[in-house]
């Protein structure tokens, strides 16, 4: 069980915002993660910028989680290592073959007004809380 | 002063900020993020909100900056030239949503989360590597 926390949200979604627009503004690149981190395994001269927003993204995250007790939780100990590998494959396949996940089709897709992104933001939501309701309450799986 | 070294501060700087977003708002939790999907059980509606705080300032934001003709340092936006619905987004997404609503992870949050030093977000972000790549094989035998 998690609380509602309603201002740290809100807060954490102004940044999350703030750092997508930050870098279009800047570099004219759109800040979906899925697209920039599998974009690392294809040679093409624009490694940089990506590693370096990845790297930002990864210390940011490690610094204020380090630095503020209230933002940290205990580590899940009885999920199911095959439910998670399972996701990561499913995770991993389904934002290659639909260009996107939460940040570049939520995030971006949305704030350019993208019917594609919309689409998509609808299908993944829809599909999640499907398949959330369906592991827990059915068939029982932990987590 | 060479723009470039400007254009890759300002990636690492943005991709600080969408880091600290993702640990404030806890979307790094993967519980946090099954208690939003999961409707039926003890519902935690913080998603909502990090996703209306990150939209709110995307669909204001964007807009205005791609109104100028180029990003701040760089030569042009890339943006996606796509436009219309077609299966491979659809079917991407819905896949996709299925790998979130099973262990709670997407990409942004699973990498950021690499830098708690726990074995969960390291087990899942290598899965999702593996996925994306046999995403990219398919797509080649298809095309």
């Amino acid at each position: 069980m998690t609380d509602f926390t309603p201002w740290t949200a809100l807060a954490g979604g102004l940044l999350i915002g703030g750092g997508a627009t930050g870098l279009l503004a800047t570099t004219g690149r759109i800040a979906g993660i899925s697209g920039i981190f599998f974009g690392l395994a294809r040679a093409r001269g624009d490694r940089l910028w990506r590693l370096l927003f990845l790297a930002g993204m990864v210390a940011g995250a490690g610094v204020l989680f380090h630095q503020a007790p209230t933002l940290q939780f205990a580590p899940r100990t009885e999920f199911p290592l095959v439910t998670l590998v399972v996701a990561g494959l499913l995770v991993g396949f389904g934002t290659r073959l639909g260009n996107g996940c939460t940040s570049g089709h939520g995030v971006c897709g949305l704030g350019r007004r993208s019917v594609r992104s919309l689409a998509a933001t609808l299908v993944f939501m829809l599909t999640g809380v499907v398949t959330t309701v369906v592991t827990r309450h059915w068939l029982g799986v932990a987590g | 002063m060479n723009p470039h070294i400007v254009s890759s501060a300002a990636a690492l700087f943005c991709g600080t900020l969408f880091g600290a977003g993702l640990t404030l708002s806890a979307m790094v939790n993967p519980e946090k993020v099954l208690n939003f999907l999961d409707v039926l059980g003890h519902w935690d509606p913080s998603l909502a909100l990090v996703m209306g705080g990150a939209v709110a300032v995307t669909l204001v934001a964007f807009p205005l900056v791609l109104r100028r003709p180029r990003p701040w340092f760089g030569a042009r936006f890339h943006l996606p030239q796509k436009s219309t619905l077609d299966a491979r987004l659809l079917i991407g997404a819905a896949f996709f949503g299925v790998g979130w609503g099973l262990a709670g992870y997407c990409p942004g949050p699973a990498l950021a989360a690499l830098s708690f030093g726990r074995l969960e977000p390291l087990v899942f972000v290598l899965a999702m590597a593996v996925g994306s790549w046999i995403a990219g094989r398919v797509q080649q035998q298809r095309a």
